[in-house]
């Protein structure tokens, strides 16, 4: 598995002020597989997130990502854009971030922006009307109708996404982080506010985006059901530590886990673990 | 409180330097009365005519002619337009006034690139329109450059001035950019009138040569346009030329627009106005592409400038007060933000009513002001708030103006 590891994460802190946020925490996410990242209210999982898309700079501790051509990238030189941009790591929000005011399909198109710029010639050739220009537009608008096929709102691909459901508009921003063709997609809480059958349809929409399209997943979530579906891997996380890690099942059986997610201490729910058996 | 005191009370120096002051409640009672009159009209105004504008008791048919009319009136406009110095082609008056208003159009739709598309509120525009004009008075009257040569030079110059403006203020937003794009607006212009050596300071730059059509000038001599065709001259010529002139810069600012919009730059400045965190979570570099819309709104201004150079043959720093900044922001307002026919309709209500008004005075102001009061609870958005979408797969319908975002700079 240490061969093919997209992102290893080592000693990453994050310190506000006095407050450590995420202290000394590494993992690593392994290539074309699922790791996700869980943990109570307030462990740093979201800050972990920003770490490594870039919108926060780390205290300290190194974040590595490997493309699959071998090239490696550290992201805590890359900020802002560039993370998406060079090291191909596209991101979703906790609290949906479309482009409420723009068409699905505008959603999908502004997504593909890098490679849309260089085929316009930096605007000039799309300016005059080159042809190249347009073949690049209806080549991007093709790959925006596969992924509204792929999540299933086709027909709504002319509604502005403000005015799609709200599953809807969870399963479109992920299709538009997927439109930057990323290596690593980093999912934020995906299945916050869907009911059982969205939940159901997301499982599905990121399994295939794992074994169909290759695309190295890592994400944090609070519903079990999901995570325990879906993940390949699970990093577990409170006080802004890695507490355990490991596959669904051996993590849901930990002890410490179960005392982090209780807010009881390790002793006490070892005790009710045993009088629950 | 305070005001109830400033009008309630009213103190004067005595004879002997003491204060004296006197009441004047019967004033400060209309003033509720009017205050409270008023409200309760506009509240009422607004419950009859309210902005629930889309599912007023209209019938459909009503409804389907009127957007039949919202369809056709942007040809009919145009067509009109290129009417214009025919119809009134002795009506010199009404020729001045076409000029002016596409002027604004111009401008318009210049500074909709920036507030519109990009959601940059930018209250110092006429700093750009002011280095347009300036750049084509002085490189015309110092190197003897001809208007063609100095127009793309004025749009530079502009442009460059634009991400110039842009660099410091790529961090602040909303409210705070609006200050620091109000106080450039004002340091140009202050720049322009204590730099006499260069700009003649409130003097001003006279003298500007008139356009000239491709190099054949517009005069009544031998190798004037009027002689080459062999017809009787008449400074109506020049007017009908300077028509024109701007009506074709102003189809061009509107043509790159719209042409932008459909471009990855102009969808990159839509949603930068939507949301900006997203952009950047989507690898848009969010510095070059607010630069790249200062820059191109700054352009159509320095063209824009360039003109109203040429036309007046004589400019001061006068004409480049904030008081230009606000009438054009109140056109893009008030035409919808990012409506290119909303601006262009707005333009004619504002330079073309206010024309309308004259004879009213000093009362002009407030009929203007009680016109734009009723106009936002009307039409909170602008005449044409609906945004239409850049690219579609079958239906290219309008999307509410409820979803737009109006950008937080």
């Amino acid at each position: 598995m240490s061969g093919d590891v997209i992102l290893s994460v080592d000693h990453l802190t994050m310190r506000f002020g006095g407050i450590v946020a995420v202290n000394e925490l590494s993992f690593t996410a392994a290539r074309r597989k699922i790791t996700a990242l869980i943990g109570p209210n307030g462990a740093g999982k979201t800050t972990v997130f920003n770490c490594i898309t870039g919108f926060y700079k780390p205290t300290s501790g190194a974040m590595r990502l490997t493309h699959d051509d071998g090239k490696t990238i550290q992201l805590e030189r890359l900020n802002d854009f560039r993370i998406s941009k060079q090291a191909k790591v596209a991101r979703t929000f906790q609290n949906i971030r479309l482009f409420p005011g723009m068409t699905a399909l505008e959603n999908l198109m502004v997504a593909q922006h890098n490679a849309l710029m260089l085929a316009s010639g930096l605007t000039f050739l799309g300016l005059i009307g080159a042809p190249s220009w347009r073949a690049a537009e209806a080549r991007a608008v093709d790959l925006a109708q596969v992924w509204l096929k792929r999540i299933g709102l086709l027909d709504r691909a002319d509604d502005a996404a403000g005015n799609l459901p709200y599953g809807d508009q969870r399963r479109l921003e992920i299709a538009r982080a997927m439109c930057t063709e990323p290596a690593l997609l980093c999912l934020d809480e995906p299945a916050a506010g869907l009911n059982a059958r969205e939940s159901a349809a997301l499982s599905e929409l990121l399994l295939s985006i794992r074994s169909e399209l290759g695309t190295s997943v890592l994400l944090i979530e609070h519903d079990m059901s999901v995570v325990m579906e879906i993940s390949d891997h699970v990093v577990v996380m409170d006080y802004g530590v890695k507490i355990a890690e490991g596959t669904p099942q051996h993590v849901r059986d930990d002890p410490k886990v179960i005392a982090a997610y209780l807010g009881a201490d390790e002793q006490e729910a070892i005790a009710v673990m045993e009088s629950g058996t | 409180m305070l005001f109830s005191l400033m009008i309630g009370v009213r103190t004067d120096a005595g004879p002997t330097g003491q204060l004296i002051y006197w009441t004047r409640f019967g004033d400060l009672a209309a003033m509720v009365a009017a205050v409270f009159g008023g409200s309760i009209i506009i509240e009422l105004l607004r419950q009859w005519w309210g902005p629930v504008g889309t599912i007023r008791i209209v019938p459909p048919s009503v409804q389907n002619a009127l957007g039949v009319a919202r369809r056709g009136i942007a040809p009919v406009l145009l067509i009109f337009t290129f009417l214009v110095p025919v119809i009134f082609y002795d009506e010199r008056y009404i020729l001045d006034l076409g000029i002016l208003v596409l002027t604004y159009v111009m401008l318009g739709w210049g500074l909709n690139v920036v507030v519109g598309l990009a959601g940059l509120l930018d209250l110092g525009y006429v700093a750009f329109y002011a280095v347009g004009a300036y750049s084509y008075a002085l490189l015309a009257t110092n190197f003897g450059l001809s208007f063609w040569v100095c127009l793309p030079l004025a749009g530079i110059l502009a442009a460059f001035w634009g991400v110039l403006l842009g660099f410091p203020v790529l961090r602040l937003r909303g409210d705070y950019l609006a200050i620091v794009t109000l106080a450039f607006g004002e340091i140009i212009r202050l720049v322009i009138i204590n730099w006499q050596s260069l700009t003649g300071g409130p003097n001003g730059v006279t003298g500007i040569p008139r356009p000239t059509m491709f190099g054949i000038p517009l005069s009544p001599g031998d190798d004037g346009l009027a002689a080459l065709l062999g017809i009787e001259f008449s400074p109506t010529h020049r007017i009908v030329f300077l028509f024109y002139l701007i009506l074709a810069l102003a189809l061009l600012t509107n043509w790159v627009t719209i042409r932008l919009r459909r471009l990855p730059i102009g969808r990159a400045w839509e949603a930068l106005r939507e949301d900006e965190v997203a952009c950047r979570a989507l690898g848009i570099n969010t510095t070059t592409t607010k630069l790249t819309a200062f820059a191109t709104g700054a352009m159509f201004g320095g063209f824009a400038g360039a003109f109203f150079a040429t036309r007046q043959g004589f400019i001061s720093p006068e004409s480049f007060t904030f008081q230009e900044s606000a009438l054009v922001l109140a056109i893009v307002v008030l035409g919808g933000m990012g409506s290119q026919l909303g601006v262009a309709l707005a333009a004619l209500a504002m330079i073309g009513g206010f024309e309308l008004f004259r004879g009213l005075d000093q009362y002009r102001m407030l009929v203007f002001g009680l016109a734009m009061v009723l106009l936002m609870i009307w039409r909170p958005r602008g005449l044409i708030g609906h945004r239409a979408p850049t690219v579609f797969l079958e239906r290219n319908q309008a999307i509410s103006s409820d979803l737009v975002k109006e950008g937080h700079g």
